[in-house]
């Protein structure tokens, strides 16, 4: 039951972020709010150095799929135009429920169930004809631009630490 | 402490950072990324057992993803609870079927938005099991540990994204 604990944890820190509000997810994909991104983006700043150090100590294993434009960047799009429809995604779904968003429920909830289902379905025949399209035979950062992983990941936070701060200065 | 966990909303940054720390736990305590989607999958394929028995079991996908209430499946209801603590100690909680933005552009017919948001969830569910992750899995857990096919993901999910919002409410300027 370890993962009802995180999803508490997460739910909770989501709610406190506004990002489960389908106002604030709808004005980042507008551009004119920028919490979603602020939110993720030091998330995975920290995280890129937290993981970092938990591999490199033995404390943690990389998970990662090797992935392809059939998959990633297909399904990616898909998954855009149902983000800016529904105004949710699948965890945000969640938590806009725990706060009394009855759409999320009634229609974003049960959407990604029946979506789940069509896509299970189809995976067969999607598995032969498009998601192994356009294999990326690379599977990290690093790996692809052949530097090494620390300088990937100071790179990275540096790069976020940048963006949030032009934000911060554009007044967004 | 008390005032604290009661504030309606905490800074982003500090969300942000809280929220990678709990990915970084994660991988320690779980060995797993933080994800959300492949937990649908799952609540589809359980429903599917009740209907048509064990024979579900056998599909191909649902043999990538067994059925089962597990770590990946109860995440959803721990969100759940723990966005409603949230909500709740805040005093925001608040049942609702017309989200105010979408009321200014389109009305406040509770059956029109429903509609649109049956139609965008089956997307949202068909994209994120295509892509193999959703904005957290992908977005965030894959993104930190710099996964290429990750990064690629998420950028498309939010280039649909924004298209799909500036259809539907126009260019801001």
């Amino acid at each position: 039951m370890l993962g009802l604990l995180f999803g508490i944890v997460f739910g909770f820190l989501l709610q406190k972020g506004g990002a489960t509000s389908y106002d604030v997810i709808m004005g980042q994909l507008l551009l004119t709010d920028f919490t979603v991104l602020k939110i993720m983006a030091s998330a995975v700043a920290v995280g890129l150095v937290g993981f970092f150090l938990l591999t490199r100590s033995g404390y943690a294993r990389r998970h990662v799929k090797e992935g392809s434009v059939g998959s990633n960047v297909v399904g990616g799009l898909i998954f855009g135009l149902g983000f800016g429809l529904l105004g949710y995604c699948p965890g945000t779904v969640a938590g806009a429920v725990g706060q009394g968003a009855l759409d999320a429920l009634f229609g974003g909830f049960i959407g990604l169930i029946i979506g789940a289902g069509l896509f299970a379905g189809a995976y067969p025949y999607l598995n032969k004809k498009i998601l192994n399209y356009g294999r990326i035979q690379k599977e990290t950062v690093h790996e692809l631009l052949g530097i090494p992983e620390w300088l990937a990941v100071l790179a990275g936070c540096i790069g976020i630490v940048v963006f949030l701060y032009l934000l911060e200065m554009a007044g967004l | 402490m008390d005032g604290f966990l009661s504030l309606p909303t905490w800074s982003p940054y500090l969300v942000g950072v809280c929220i990678g720390l709990l990915g970084c736990l994660a991988f320690v305590v779980s060995d797993r990324p933080i994800g959300c989607s492949t937990a649908f999958v799952k609540i589809r394929g359980l429903i599917e057992k009740i209907f048509r028995g064990e024979k579900v079991s056998e599909l191909e996908y649902y043999r990538k993803f067994p059925p089962a209430i597990d770590w990946q499946l109860m995440i959803i209801p721990g969100i759940i609870i723990g966005a409603f603590l949230s909500s709740f100690l805040s005093g925001t909680f608040g049942l609702f079927f017309v989200p105010p933005l979408w009321a200014e552009q389109f009305g406040d017919s509770r059956a029109l938005r429903i509609v649109a948001a049956l139609a965008g969830g089956i997307l949202l569910g068909i994209g994120a099991r295509w892509a193999g992750g959703c904005t957290s899995g992908h977005g965030i857990s894959g993104t930190l540990q710099l996964s290429v096919g990750s990064i690629i993901s998420a950028a498309c999910f939010f280039v649909g994204g924004i298209a799909m919002a500036m259809i539907l409410f126009g260019v801001p300027l």
